[in-house]
């Protein structure tokens, strides 16, 4: 009897062995890409040495954080990253729910849907080619606003590559250019989607356009809001590498304000070869990144368990 | 239509032409800029009315043409590669996760999700793939670290897949003797276009726009993309040159340098222009499309 379930379960499982084939390529591909470097985060307690191979250099326990936390280049990166996607999530979502509004209230069809394939167009482009759209603008002898737009307001050209202090809102607006006419789609979807009855019925008791907006569209999608706001503090350790690196073209002269956890980790890594401080943030960010996603998504679960991530 | 509406239809159309035209005058200036004439730059700058007009740029863009041609060549190959080999892993992974039978099939959707929660940054995965896979300066490095296979993909395919393809489809093939990759080419592929497309499309769009991978990893010319290409004459307006059949200082003494990085920025915005029509339902359907989870 039990040979017998136990022949059946084996000629069973034999009939998934192609199920089991097809996963290869993608699981051998994400213990490569993922998994590895996931181990690797332990050379942040090596001292890295290439003669040795990368799993056999020599443990050093904290050195490589001390030396980090020792600069005041852990802080600056640690303000710079916090505050940039904080306002970025903030405004993102403000511009992004603005637009989309906007958007639904339009009549012609077909203009809203012009608009709407202009304003995606900025996502399509790589942030290369926004750094010479920047750079156009910008660019000190050649610029527009140097050239055209300052002279207009009576205004002395502005030296922008070597300028801290103008980037907090120069990298802001580039972000906003580039994302805010995508990211309203979501948006506009979820407001597409609400039963058009609670219009009719607020018509009836005499709202105006400006009180349906806000007690009917904007609490409707609160909780798109919300999933989305909570989503981004997830990842409010990470930052567009692109945005900070490419756009300021990697102007030494506006790391106080341009440099963050990935420009960071990206330039003691290939530019100044300090493997050790370099893999010291990354660990850093990873951690903390990770216990930030898994606190958001508590957050999500105690919310609406519809939108929590797991 | 009431006062109060037209009023509505009035202020909504005058901010969205004004943020549509904040959208555009930066490529329109670009153009402006690539066929004005250099001195006429040197005195006004870039303007969206140039003085004086001149393709010099674009004639000595030609010249130096064969770089470009080359990183066109590249970039075209590592996208149509990339994505096809990036449809076909996920679409093979996320199949079989979709079925409920499989044994298994939650600890391995889980090693897949665990993928979106934690991952090792740019030091170790650039260690690995130099140090253990020797990616550096191959066409591999282009198209492998990052952008081949991502799990928020392959758990959005699995979702489609169960949500749209009927479980009785699924029995009925088996029962009639297909096998599973013949159930997957005849019957999944085929009924799954629409999810196919979506990914497809950001897949490419990744591969086209990624100059991540070349910074990382290549330094050989001869394996730069366009956007490598593009990264590093904004840095050094002599890249091409340096790299000239023409004798180096004869090149250089031609170089219309402000002109010129605008039109190889013009070059290099065309093709993205030129498609976005046709791919861009897919772009709102995406991001609406249902909901990942794990």
């Amino acid at each position: 009897m039990t040979t017998i379930t136990h022949r059946n379960k084996r000629r069973s499982l034999r009939r998934f062995i192609p199920l089991y084939i097809m996963l290869l390529p993608g699981l051998a591909y994400l213990a490569i890409n993922n998994y590895m470097p996931l181990f690797g985060l332990s050379i942040a307690f090596k001292d890295i040495n290439f003669r040795k191979g990368l799993w056999h250099s020599d443990w050093i326990g904290f050195q490589n954080f001390e030396y980090l936390f020792k600069t005041s280049d852990a802080w600056l990166i640690t303000r710079n990253t916090l505050l940039y996607n904080g306002v970025f999530i903030v405004l993102g979502l403000a511009v992004a729910v603005a637009i989309a509004i906007l958007l639904n209230e339009i009549r012609n069809k077909f203009a809203s849907r012009l608009y709407q394939s202009v304003l995606i167009l900025p996502f399509l482009i790589s942030i290369i080619l926004v750094s010479y759209l920047v750079y156009a603008m910008l660019s000190m002898d050649t610029g527009f606003l140097n050239k055209t737009v300052l002279p207009a307001l009576g205004i002395d050209p502005v030296n922008w590559y070597n300028e801290p202090k103008y980037w907090p809102y120069i990298l802001t607006i580039v972000h906003l250019w580039k994302g805010a006419g995508y990211s309203c789609i979501v948006f506009l979807a979820a407001i597409i989607g609400i039963d058009p009855e609670y219009y009719e019925a607020a018509k009836l008791d005499g709202a105006s356009k400006w009180m349906q907006i806000r007690k009917i569209t904007i609490p409707m999608i609160t909780p798109v809001i919300i999933m989305l706001t909570l989503l981004g503090i997830g990842r409010i350790f990470y930052s567009d590498f692109g945005l900070f690196y490419q756009v300021p073209m990697n102007s030494g002269a506006l790391f106080s304000t341009t440099n963050v956890i990935d420009t960071y980790v990206f330039r003691g890594l290939m530019q100044l070869g300090d493997v050790g401080m370099s893999s010291a943030a990354g660990f850093y960010q990873s951690l903390v990144g990770f216990v930030l996603v898994l606190v958001s998504n508590m957050v999500v679960r105690k919310i609406n368990k519809e939108n929590a991530l797991f | 239509m009431d006062k109060e509406n037209r009023i509505w239809q009035w202020t909504s159309h005058i901010i969205m032409i004004a943020l549509s035209a904040a959208c555009i005058l930066p490529f329109i200036l670009l153009f402006m800029a690539s066929i004005t004439d250099e001195s006429a730059i040197v005195t006004h700058g870039y303007t969206l009315f140039p003085t004086a007009f001149s393709f010099e740029a674009y004639e000595y863009l030609w010249n130096q043409s064969s770089q470009i041609f080359h990183a066109y060549g590249i970039t075209i190959l590592v996208t149509v590669i990339g994505t096809t080999a990036s449809l076909i892993m996920t679409s093979l992974l996320a199949y079989p996760l979709s079925r409920k039978d499989l044994p298994g099939g939650q600890t391995i959707a889980f090693i897949v999700f665990f993928t979106l929660l934690f991952n090792g940054g740019l030091v170790p995965t650039y260690l690995i793939y130099t140090q253990v896979f020797h990616l550096k300066n191959t066409l591999f490095a282009l198209l492998i670290p990052w952008l081949l296979m991502n799990g928020f993909n392959v758990l959005l395919m699995r979702t489609f897949f169960k949500t749209t393809i009927p479980v009785a489809v699924l029995e009925s093939a088996a029962i009639d003797g297909a096998g599973e990759f013949k159930t997957y080419f005849r019957i999944i592929l085929p009924l799954s276009m629409p999810i196919l497309a979506t990914v497809g499309m950001f897949q490419a769009l990744g591969y086209w726009n990624d100059w991540n991978n070349g910074l990382v990893f290549v330094t050989d010319p001869d394996l730069f993309s366009l956007q490598n290409v593009l990264n590093r004459i904004m840095s050094d307006i002599q890249f091409l040159t340096s790299n000239s059949r023409m004798g180096t200082t004869q090149a250089l003494a031609q170089l219309p340098s402000e002109t010129f990085r605008m039109a190889i920025a013009v070059i290099g915005v065309i093709p993205i222009l030129l498609v976005y029509p046709f791919f861009q339902k897919y772009f709102v359907k995406g991001m609406t499309i249902g909901a990942v989870k794990g």
